[in-house]
This record gives C-alpha cells, sequence and structure tokens, in this order.
C-alpha cells in the first residue's frame, strides 16, 4: 500500500475527476490495483481505494461532514438457490429459486452504518446494501414476489456471506481527511474471475451528491489461466492429458517400486 | 503451503491432499482396490464441490490401478480374454453413468444421488462382508478350514447363452453377465467416483466363479480402463476434471500404495476382509447419518449453467 500526503494525493487524481454534481462536489477515486492477478498461490487479496472530495467555488463552506458508501460488484451470473426438504426421511433438494444475474461478489463500504448516512427510503431507491440490492428471481413452479425478506434471498445473502463473498462492513471506510477517504476491499479467495465495478457515492446531510466509478479486473494468469482454459476450451485434450498423467503417474510408481 | 486449483477454484493445502492420496494409497494397496470412495468423500469433506471430486478421483483412481496393473501383469495374473469383454460392457455403462451425471447435476439432484447411491451400496456391502469375514475368522477358531467358497451347484447365470471360455481363468460362462457385470461398474463408478473394485471382486468370484488368482489383477485392468475413460468424458462434457487437484493425489496415493500392497501381504486373508468391510460399512453409515440428521442448512446454492 502507497502512503501519499493528501493534498498531493487529490492533484494526482485530479486528471481522473468525475464530472462534478450540481451541488458542487467532485469525486476522484483510484485503487491501489487495476488488475489482481490469481496465481496458484492466491490466497485472496486486499485491494485500497483512495478518494477525495473537490470543491469547486471557492465560496461555498464544507458541509458538516461527508459520508461516503462504496459498492464493490463482482461478475454476474445466474445463481440457483435450493431448499432441503424432509422426503421419505431423507433430505432432498426440493424447492429452487434462480437468481438471474446475481453478483459474484459483493461489497458495501461505508464509513458508519448505512441508515445513518441517509434514510432507508434514500437507500431503497438508490438500491445501495445487502438488503436493497435487486436480485430479480425465477422460481422452479412459480413466479414469486422477491422481497427483502424472502427466504430464499436471505440464504443466498446468507451463505455468500459466510464465505466472505457478500459483505457490508459499515466501518470500511475511513476518512483520513475532512475530504480524503480510504476503503479496503478484501477479495476472499474464492471470488470470481472477472470485471468488477466499484461504485463510490458521496452523501452529505442525507442525499447523495456526488459518484464515480472505479472499476477493477481479478484474471488468472499463468498456470492456472492454462488449465482453466484448457478444461474450459478443449475438454477432450485436457481429459485425455490428464489421463495419460494418471497412467504415467502409475507406470513411474511401479518402475521406482519395483522388486521383482 | 497452500495451492490455487484452477478448477475448483479455492486454495488448499498441499501436505493435506498428499496426506489424504498416501493414506488413502495405502488402504487401497492393501486391499487391492482402488480406493474412490473414501477419497471422493474426503474431498468432498474439505470443501471440493462433489462434482469436482467425483471427476477429479476418476483421474487418481486410473493412476493407483495403473501401477497394480503392472505388478499383476508382471505376475501374469490378468485374464485379458475376460478384461476385454467386461470393458465392453464397463465402457458403454460408463458414458451412461457420465450422461446421467450431467443430467442429475441440471436438475439440482447429483448430491443427493452421490449420497444416496455411497449409502445404500456401502451399507449392504459393508455388511456382506463382515457378515463373511465374521463367518470365515469363526471358523478358523474353531480349527475348521477356511472353506473356498466354489461350490459346484450351477446358479441360473450359468445357464444363459453364447457361452465363452476364458483360459486363463478356466472358467466357461455366459458373454450375458460378463458384459452386465461390466456395465453396472462402469455406471456406478461415474456417478460415484469409485473404481468399484470392492464391488468387482465379489461379482467375479461369487457370481462367474473367477479363481482368486487372477481376479485382482482383471479387476485391476477393468477399474484403469473404465476410469481413464470416465477422466476424458467428465473432462469432455463437465469440464469438471481439476487436474492438478487429481495430480497430488496420485503422487501420494501411488507412493502409499506400495507401502499398503506390502502391508496387505502379511495379513490374513479373511481377517483383511472384514476390516475392509467394516471401513466400508463405516462410510456408508456416515453418509446415512449426513442424509438422516437434520443439516445445519436448509439452504445451499450454486451457479446456474449459464449457456441455458
Amino acid at each position: 500500500m502507497k502512503t501519499l500526503c493528501a493534498p498531493a494525493f487529490v492533484l494526482m487524481l485530479g486528471a481522473l475527476a468525475w464530472p462534478a454534481s450540481a451541488a458542487g462536489e467532485r469525486l476522484v477515486v483510484s485503487l491501489s490495483d487495476h488488475r489482481v492477478m490469481v496465481t496458484s498461490s492466491f490466497v485472496g487479496e486486499e485491494i485500497v481505494l483512495f478518494g477525495g472530495v473537490e470543491q469547486e467555488g471557492a465560496s461555498r463552506p464544507p458541509r458538516s461532514g461527508y459520508d461516503i458508501v462504496v459498492t464493490v460488484s463482482g461478475p454476474r451470473q445466474n445463481t440457483v438457490t435450493f431448499r432441503k426438504e424432509r422426503m421419505l426421511g431423507i433430505w432432498v433438494n426440493a424447492d429452487s429459486r434462480v437468481f438471474e444475474e446475481a453478483p459474484s461478489y459483493l461489497a458495501v463500504l461505508s464509513n458508519r452504518p448505512l441508515d445513518a448516512i441517509a434514510s432507508s427510503e434514500t437507500l431503497r431507491r438508490l438500491q445501495l446494501g445487502l438488503d436493497n440490492i435487486p436480485m430479480p428471481q425465477t422460481a422452479s413452479v412459480n413466479i414469486a414476489a422477491a422481497g427483502s425478506d424472502d427466504p430464499f434471498r436471505l440464504a443466498l445473502i446468507r451463505i455468500k456471506s459466510s464465505r466472505g463473498l457478500y459483505r457490508e462492513v459499515s466501518n470500511g471506510v475511513t476518512f483520513l481527511a475532512p475530504a480524503l477517504f480510504r476503503a479496503t476491499i478484501p477479495l476472499p479467495a474464492e471470488v470470481q474471475i472477472g470485471d468488477y465495478e466499484v461504485d463510490v457515492r458521496l452523501f452529505a446531510d442525507g442525499a447523495q451528491i456526488a459518484r464515480a466509478p472505479a472499476p477493477f479486473e481479478v484474471y488468472k494468469s499463468g498456470f492456472e489461466q492454462v488449465v482453466t482454459a484448457a478444461a474450459r476450451d478443449h475438454g477432450v485434450l485436457y481429459g485425455l492429458a490428464t489421463a495419460m498423467m494418471a497412467l504415467a503417474t502409475g507406470w513411474f510408481a511401479s518402475v521406482v517400486f519395483r522388486r521383482d | 503451503m497452500e495451492i490455487y486449483l484452477p478448477i475448483a477454484d479455492l486454495p488448499v493445502n498441499v501436505l493435506v491432499i498428499l496426506a489424504m492420496g498416501l493414506a488413502v494409497g495405502f488402504i487401497s494397496g492393501m486391499f487391492g482396490i482402488g480406493g474412490g470412495f473414501l477419497m471422493t468423500p474426503l474431498l468432498i469433506f474439505l470443501g471440493i464441490s462433489p462434482a469436482v471430486a467425483v471427476a477429479s478421483v476418476t483421474g487418481h483412481i486410473a493412476a493407483s490401478s495403473m501401477s497394480g496393473a503392472i505388478s499383476y501383469w508382471r505376475r501374469r495374473a490378468i485374464d485379458i480374454a475376460l478384461c476385454f469383454m467386461l470393458l465392453a460392457g464397463g465402457i458403454i455403462g460408463t458414458a451412461s453413468g457420465v450422461w446421467l451425471f450431467t443430467f442429475l447435476r441440471e436438475i439440482g439432484q447429483l448430491d443427493i444421488t452421490i449420497g444416496l447411491s455411497y449409502v445404500l451400496l456401502l451399507s449392504i456391502v459393508g455388511a456382506l462382508m463382515v457378515a463373511e469375514g465374521v463367518r470365515a475368522i469363526i471358523r478358523a477358531r474353531q480349527g475348521k478350514p477356511v472353506e473356498l467358497r466354489r461350490p459346484g451347484s450351477h446358479m441360473w447365470i450359468h445357464g444363459l447363452p453364447f457361452k465363452l471360455r476364458f483360459k486363463r481363468s478356466r472358467i466357461y460362462v455366459s458373454a450375458i453377465p460378463v458384459w452386465g457385470i461390466g456395465f453396472i461398474i462402469g455406471f456406478v463408478g461415474a456417478i460415484m467416483g469409485i473404481g468399484g473394485g470392492f464391488l468387482l471382486v465379489p461379482m467375479l468370484i461369487y457370481l462367474l466363479r473367477v479363481p482368486t488368482a487372477t481376479v485382482i489383477g482383471t479387476s485391476m485392468v477393468l477399474t484403469l480402463v473404465t476410469m481413464a475413460s470416465a477422466t476424458v468424458m467428465h473432462a469432455a462434457t463437465n469440464h469438471l476434471v481439476d487436474a492438478l487437484l487429481a495430480l497430488i493425489l496420485m503422487v501420494g496415493g501411488v507412493v502409499g500404495a506400495q507401502f499398503g500392497a506390502r502391508a496387505g501381504q502379511k495379513m490374513r486373508g479373511e481377517r483383511l476382509r472384514l476390516l475392509l468391510g467394516i471401513l466400508v460399512l463405516a462410510v456408508g453409515i456416515r453418509f446415512a447419518l449426513n442424509l438422516v440428521l437434520t443439516p445445519d442448512s436448509l439452504y445451499s446454492i450454486r451457479p446456474a449453467d449459464t449457456d441455458t
């Protein structure tokens, strides 16, 4: 992680500045890493997001305090949630829901609890927080209305959270100075490969006043990438190679340990 | 020593996987079985998805049966003709098994099927083996000779047409039960990620009257071919074979098998069969508890196939 003194940092990021909101604040953000490499020693990683709030027009006095909400969402994929039921004494997957394009990774980081930053009405409208992220679903039997208290949705969020793939961290953003902040995005080892969106929103007095994106990419490299690509694109060859490897290992062992 | 598995998509400790390979290899060498029925549950326990575990273990079993088959080949303890006839059924069985595996995975019932198959198969086979082993030991205690069960009475199987003579095993049986046994082993193996050695050996002995001299070598060759082809088929259809995982397992497995084989030669046959029976039964009961006890979480998630 780089340590930078605050003014130089904001200046440096000036080139990346996002169009200002009507309120006159500009949000500038940058990530410590735009490409996260998954190698054979990958056990997860943290990327650091730096950001600053720039006043436009010196006349305006800074407000009492800024709030930041960072939403990181990973590659989307259709995800099925199964519910087990007891049938003839054993537990089987009975009912299921398909969540269309559910984010594989979702982190909502803020400098204080979301409900202290904005009203629940605003949070719902802006789709902020694990409770308010839209997750359209289709049921195996009938279309169900998916409220935020839907058991399948809650189960999805709970399972993903237990693996560290979904999280809501109300102290995930730290203000280093009144207009300069830092957030640490934790990526567990299980993260999906693909493009990640980072959506940074600036709030003041319960209202959103600026917004800035900061995408990054997680990709496999080297050996991992070769193996994954081979397994996906050349299944038969990959299988033959694995089978040959098995035969060679077995043959080798019988030679090494030969006694007769 | 953590290493990231490319297909299973999670990091594992290399030493743990290697140790599991060694331990299961030791057992497989000792009893002359593939050990898939132990390895697959262990991998699932480590957090690897059942589908990836089943698909990757096929490679591991292919490797350990290869090293076993070579040493039996040197001792001329393999009935090649019988192998070919079993394989004819085995390949079709494997292909059907992989097809059913893919289908069950699509409808979300794969895990329960793997679980149920383990319970049924392992409990029944394990119970039979324990009963047989206990009987043999009691007979030995009473001073009676351990009876090799090859009674002269013919079962209905021996009345079937298309009779073939297998010279090395010195048996004369119909091709139909041979194909049938091959089919069952291939089918069960592809779905459960097991070589089926612990099933095949008793079937060959009791149903086909194959002599003990050729039974294990022949079973190993069949296991080798069905598991190697299951690896290829799983890789081609489900893209779930983790070559890195398979490699670590293989290395541990083949080394462990050599030591296991030496340990096994020092033990008496009936005691060995009883131990194996207890092991098989214990794994079966473990799976049964999993299905019957209320799970911690009723919910599970998995990615839906994107191409549907």
